[in-house]
């Protein structure tokens, strides 16, 4: 089963669904049944991007195709890749990104659509020795899109990978990241943030394999569901025989502010080695009434109390993203989300 | 300006509060003594909007208007204020954040001009000096992390900054130690005016050497049962709460 290759060939049997085990809360065949149309090229005016304030340079890849972006060793760059879906056909794109030694890469990601679309992404990156990369990704699709983006990260050893993932969701949307982790201090962290409303789905999915000794991951998502929402989150860490020294630190939170909002939640720690220090913590919850009755005594009205310790609770994540100006966007966006 | 009639409250259907009458004029300091689980906190509660605190009876108004009818931030807006027993810790919302937003809030409550940042921030670092707090604590999530006598003096300066009509002080002697008792008492006196009037739960007699109350209140089995003057307090130090429980 081939996601790119049912789109293609727009046969929905092939879908992924509840039946495959890493897929259960994300079925797509239930949900389609039959394939859209293939997108068709789109020849109008894009609104402005969300990062065209950072970057230097930008992709745009409406309605499918390729880009290639390749980071010279010991370069410093900025690039923003924005996978734009216009209409409701399907579609499927691809980069690749590659990041000589001792480069380093800023890259801003954003998914957009507008329309009852059915799009995939695929990326690989890979990262050559002390290749130092932060990537920044925001979706703005569209209720009635189904979104899935899939990225294989390559490490070498010594680089540094951070991402933060920050969701809006979807009919379905599914962000998807396998890292290949050689240890040898290469450094990852994957974080995530999903502020979901109305029925709109989001899926965060990781996978990261430690193949080596002494390798470093934090990973740390944090999640806001309302009305009817739902929230996905499955990281998996497996550290194999021989990746002795791993130190691999996962936590998932999510708030849940209505009866009818869902939060999944899978984390997996599978270890093969030894002298391992892994650690994971999960927990939903409402928001914590003391705490919010604490502010509506100094004179915070309740949906401004609300606001601020949801978004001190999400805060905590933003906080974690190096780029000052990329930080800075995505609270303002966590900010805008959640008095909406 | 405080006048509470026959107040009945319940927890859980249990009946906590059980006719409670007590008046506190403008610019008047009382104070409440009274045993464990006698229903101090609760009244602090119930006097300012918390969840699951049901009044089934009587009345409690502020310059004559109905407090119990109006919302937590609508009576925090009116200024009643309460240093709570258990200060609450605000994950991820530094002190500083946390006090600008509840400052204009209550100022766009009642019609004012929000502060601006250079004001706030000048006024934070003056109340910080006189209360001997070091500034950069209020950079820090409100509450996480403090110990129990920095949790309290966080009350009384965002008290200070404030500056309510009607504060209650729930044990904010508890915790504190012999220096910081005599600071935070300077600063809850520096808000004794002819227009507030405050309510001072305590359990000892020395909290009330440094804040000197003009009326004592002993509050047990959920009802007022006894008051005085300041000779009270130390009546009750010497006999403790024996006859007043039997009363009870
Ligand atoms: N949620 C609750 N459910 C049942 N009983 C409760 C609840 N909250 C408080 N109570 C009870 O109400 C009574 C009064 O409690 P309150 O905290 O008001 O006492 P207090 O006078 O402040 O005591 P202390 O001096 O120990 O602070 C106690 O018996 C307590 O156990
Ligand atoms: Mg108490």
């Amino acid at each position: 089963m081939n996601l790119a290759a049912a789109i293609r060939e727009r046969n929905a049997a092939e879908l992924p669904s509840k039946r495959d085990e890493d897929w259960r809360w994300t079925d797509l065949r239930g949900l389609i049944r039959t394939a859209p149309e293939p997108s068709q090229p789109f020849t109008g005016q894009l609104p402005p991007g969300p990062f065209d304030a950072l970057a230097e340079d930008w992709r745009v890849l409406i309605n499918g195709g390729e880009a290639t972006v390749d980071v010279p060793a010991r370069t410093e760059a900025v690039e923003a890749l924005r996978f734009v879906a216009r209409g409701a056909g399907s579609h499927v794109a691809s980069a690749t990104i590659r990041v000589g030694a001792n480069a380093r890469l800023l890259l801003l990601e954003s998914y957009e659509s507008d329309g009852a679309s059915l799009a995939l992404a695929s990326l690989t990156l890979a990262l050559e020795p002390g290749a130092v990369v932060e990537r920044i990704v925001l979706t703005a699709d569209h209720e009635d899109a189904v979104s899935v983006s899939q990225a294989e990260v390559t490490l070498s050893p010594t680089a540094g990978f951070s991402q933060t993932l920050v969701a809006g969701g979807a009919r379905r949307q599914r962000l998807e990241t396998r890292v290949l982790h050689p240890g040898g201090s290469a450094e990852l962290r994957l974080d995530g943030i999903y502020l979901l409303a109305g029925k709109r789905h989001s899926d965060q999915t990781s996978i990261v394999t430690h193949a080596g000794t002494d390798g470093l991951t934090v990973q740390l998502a944090k999640g806001v569901v309302r009305d009817q929402a739902r929230g996905v989150f499955q990281g998996r860490i497996v550290v194999e025989e021989g990746a002795d020294r791993t130190d691999a630190r996962m936590g998932h939170h999510a708030l849940i502010l209505s009866d009818r909002a869902e939060v999944d939640a899978k984390p997996e720690l599978e270890i093969y080695a030894d002298d391992v220090a892994c650690a994971h913590g999960n927990t939903v919850g409402a928001l914590d009434e003391d705490a919010l009755f604490y502010a509506r005594q100094r004179g915070i009205p309740e949906d401004e109390a609300r606001a601020l310790l949801t978004e001190a609770f999400v805060g905590e994540v933003v906080d974690r993203i190096g780029h000052e100006g990329a930080r800075e966007i995505v609270r303002a966006w966590v900010a805008q989300g959640l008095r909406d | 300006m405080l006048r509470i009639e026959n107040l009945r409250a319940s927890v859980d259907g249990k009946e906590i509060l059980k006719g409670l009458s007590l008046e506190v004029p403008a610019g008047e300091v009382h104070a409440i003594m009274g045993p464990n689980g006698a229903g101090k906190s609760t009244l602090s509660y119930v006097l300012t909007g918390r969840a699951g605190y049901e009044v089934t009876a009587g009345t409690a108004t502020l310059d004559g208007e109905d407090l119990l009818a109006l919302a937590p931030d609508e009576r925090a807006a009116r200024g009643v204020f309460l240093s709570f027993q258990y200060p609450l810790e605000i994950p991820g919302v530094p002190a500083l954040t946390f006090l600008r937003t509840a400052l204009n809030a209550q100022r766009r409550a009642r019609g004012e001009a929000e502060i601006t940042a250079p004001e706030f921030l000048k006024l934070a670092r003056a109340k910080a000096a006189a209360l001997k707090i070091d500034f950069d604590m209020l950079k820090r999530a409100l509450n996480v992390g403090f110990s129990g006598g920095e949790k309290k003096r966080m009350e009384i300066l965002q008290m200070a900054m404030l500056s309510p009509r009607f504060l209650i002080l729930d044990e904010t002697d508890s915790g504190l130690d012999i220096d910081a008792l005599r600071i935070v008492s300077e600063g809850v006196n520096a808000l004794r005016s002819p227009e507030r009037a405050m309510l001072m739960i305590t359990h000892y007699q020395r909290l009330l050497d440094y804040i000197k109350p003009d009326r004592v209140h002993v509050l047990a089995g959920g009802r007022i049962v006894a008051s005085g003057g300041p000779e009270l307090a130390h009546e009750l130090e010497r006999e403790g709460y024996e006859r007043y429980e039997a009363a009870a």
